[in-house]
């Protein structure tokens, strides 16, 4: 469609064909201005970690799904329907009686936003990322989380070809939840690892 | 769920990753922004699968370079642009005269009419 002269610059042509697409295609029923809008919506304004909070409810209440999480995160999360866009093929390491995750990038501030929502402002923070490898007990109580000795820290470092995120482990007291309620526990920063999800007493 | 269901991932190093600004997907018109909603609602609807679109946008972007040596003016969404048109005809969704009748009744709107 390009090269059809006229007085319209390439911006504004693009801008029609991009408009023209959407009209042809919502008039035709096979997508919806709603569905566009979410997917807008999600990019221009912090989510929250709701995804990702559904992610690790499932996994909690479905060992199947956990499973498959563990082995093929970036698969599995596709089973859950939600508006979500990863960066990056995701590796979820779950959290076990004596091993606790946390996840950092080192290099900059790759992060799975897709599940999490936009990043906090520490996460980009130069002294979090180059102290949690260096010495994590310390980061993490300074983060108000305090390990039990000899407890095994792992440290994952996200890339821009990787995405982590960690799978906390079920907080007692919930054991007849529904998905659905459980997700209320899950905290952005237990998925990464510097905190834990909420106890049924705290909501 | 489809089974030819690929996982939807925007590759984030290549010439098939987005712009971003720190980490954050970058959009430089309104336009972009929303052909980028739109893409994405129509995977999830289940229309096409991830790598149908992402092979065409890798594909556009290469015949594109090889048309432009000097690389000027390259603009990200407008190979986004030309990869979806091509899904979208290929996937037989709407037809390429369709879209074209609707372009031409768009450009022909009357000056400040158009947004």
């Amino acid at each position: 469609m390009s090269g059809n002269g006229g007085h319209k610059h390439s911006h504004s042509e693009n801008e029609l064909r991009a408009e023209a697409l959407e009209a042809v295609l919502t008039e035709k029923g096979i997508v919806t201005a709603e569905a566009i809008e979410a997917v807008i919506r999600l990019f221009e304004e912090d989510i929250g970690p709701m995804n990702g909070a559904r992610v690790v409810a499932r996994a909690w209440t479905d060992p199947a799904f956990r499973a498959r999480l563990l082995d093929d995160a970036t698969t599995a999360v596709g089973e859950i329907e939600m508006v979500m866009i990863l960066e990056a093929p995701l590796v979820v390491v779950p959290n076990e009686p004596g091993v606790h995750n946390v996840v950092v990038c080192t290099l900059c501030s790759c992060y799975p936003s897709g599940l999490l929502g936009i990043s906090p402002s520490w996460y980009k923070d130069p002294a979090y990322r180059s102290r949690v490898v260096r010495e994590p007990r310390n980061v993490l109580s300074e983060m108000g989380l305090e390990l039990e000795p000899g407890w095994e820290v792992r440290v994952w470092d996200s890339s821009a070809e990787l995405r982590y995120m960690v799978l906390p482990e079920r907080p007692p007291g919930c054991d007849d939840w529904s998905a659905e309620r459980l997700a209320a526990l899950v905290t952005r920063d237990s998925m990464i690892g510097t905190g834990r999800p909420r106890l049924p007493s705290e909501i | 769920m489809a089974d030819d269901k690929t996982p939807r991932v925007l590759d984030d190093a290549g010439p098939a990753a987005p712009p971003r600004k720190n980490g954050e997907l970058l959009f430089d018109h309104v336009w972009e922004g929303r052909l980028f909603g739109l893409t994405m609602a129509l995977y999830d609807s289940g229309a096409f699968a991830w790598d149908e679109f992402r092979e065409r946008l890798i594909s556009e972007i290469a015949d594109w370079e090889r048309e432009h040596p000097d690389g000027s003016e390259y603009r990200y969404y407008e190979r986004w642009l030309a990869a979806f048109e091509r899904l979208v005809a290929d996937k037989g969704l709407c037809a390429a005269e369709d879209l074209m009748g609707r372009f031409r009744d768009l450009a022909a709107r009357p000056a400040g009419h158009d947004h």
